[in-house]
């Protein structure tokens, strides 16, 4: 192996760890203020790994939407609920219905993400699309989907107006 | 482990950029830390009273928890955010595709064109969220309090 595949395979394994530990994090922490500032290193793990992937515009998409957006939309949604974050919520509902709710939904999204995973031939070359994912993206949205590309800012409108008229009727 | 072309792994290494400044960035926090630790343990009294150890709120003496239930309004404000990070991805895909259709004038034209009216609608939202008042942040403190301090 060579200097840059050692790096590479280190810098892989870097951002694999940090995604499935900050996950973890996300998953099993008991304080929701703590998951959700966890979920920032899940979201740039994320993206590293869509690097990996070749797949660069939907990394920048992911660090400028997800951390840069959503994160801030998720900490202020906690800061307009929770009275006090920092203290256990203590409202666990031990009720059996909503348990097996719970594990019930669990359940059917494992199956759903073992039908996706099992007929991959994981070992095989993955199709590679070059390393000009975002050009051909680019010619795609100007050239072949220039009205999908436009309804696009009208379905953003729509939702900007939408938002803004939800959260200001309080 | 991943299995990669030749090609992908030459434009890996352009990313190396990034992962060095990533790695400066989290050295830079974690180098200031120690440094301020290291002076002040070099420097400091360490004479500790209740006032001190208070937290810093620019001169204002702190009252109550920092956990307060925040205005509806930050809310508004990162919805309306979000629509216009959006729009900037939007436009990278098209950044790159119209730098290379500088070339040709009438590519250029239509390019812009194009971006123009995407931009446009959302401009259309702009206004609005702008005229309902919703970026106005000094709004319910009221001129009734502003009249009455006067």
């Amino acid at each position: 192996m060579t200097a840059g595949q050692i790096l590479f395979n280190v810098v892989f394994y870097f951002f694999a760890l940090l995604t499935i530990l900050s996950a973890s994090v996300v998953a099993f922490s008991r304080n929701i203020l703590h998951s959700a500032f966890a979920l920032l290193f899940t979201f740039w793990g994320v993206a590293g790994l869509y690097i990996f992937s070749d797949a660069q515009f939907l990394a920048a998409a992911q660090v400028l939407i997800y951390v840069g957006g959503i994160l801030v939309l998720i900490l202020f949604a906690i800061m307009l609920t929770h009275r006090n974050p920092r203290e256990d919520s203590g409202q666990e509902s031990n009720q059996s219905s909503s348990v097996i709710l719970a594990s019930g939904i669990t359940v059917l999204v494992y199956i759903a993400l073992l039908a996706v995973y099992l007929p991959v031939n994981w070992s095989g070359k993955a199709a590679s699309y070059g390393t000009m994912t975002t050009e051909m993206l680019g010619t795609a949205l100007t050239r072949n989907y220039l009205i999908p590309f436009e309804a696009v800012s009208m379905l953003l409108l729509a939702a900007l107006l939408g938002a803004a008229y939800l959260a200001r009727r309080k | 482990m991943p299995n990669v072309s030749n090609n992908t792994s030459q434009y890996l290494f352009n990313y190396t950029n990034v992962l060095l400044f990533l790695l400066a960035g989290i050295a830079f926090v974690f180098a200031s830390i120690a440094f301020s630790r290291i002076m002040a343990w070099l420097l400091g009294h360490r004479k500790p009273d209740p006032i001190k150890q208070s937290t810093y709120e620019c001169g204002e003496l702190p009252v109550g928890t920092s956990f307060i239930r925040f205005n509806i309004r930050f809310y508004i404000v990162a919805l309306i955010f979000i629509i216009f990070d959006v729009e900037v991805v939007a436009l990278f895909p098209w950044a790159i595709i119209f730098k290379k259709s500088l070339a040709l004038k009438g590519d250029a034209i239509l390019m812009f064109a194009e971006m123009f009216v995407f931009v446009l609608i959302l401009i259309v939202g702009l206004i609005y969220v702008w005229r309902k008042g919703d970026l106005q942040w000094v709004k319910t403190l009221g001129d009734k309090n502003v009249k009455d301090k006067e």
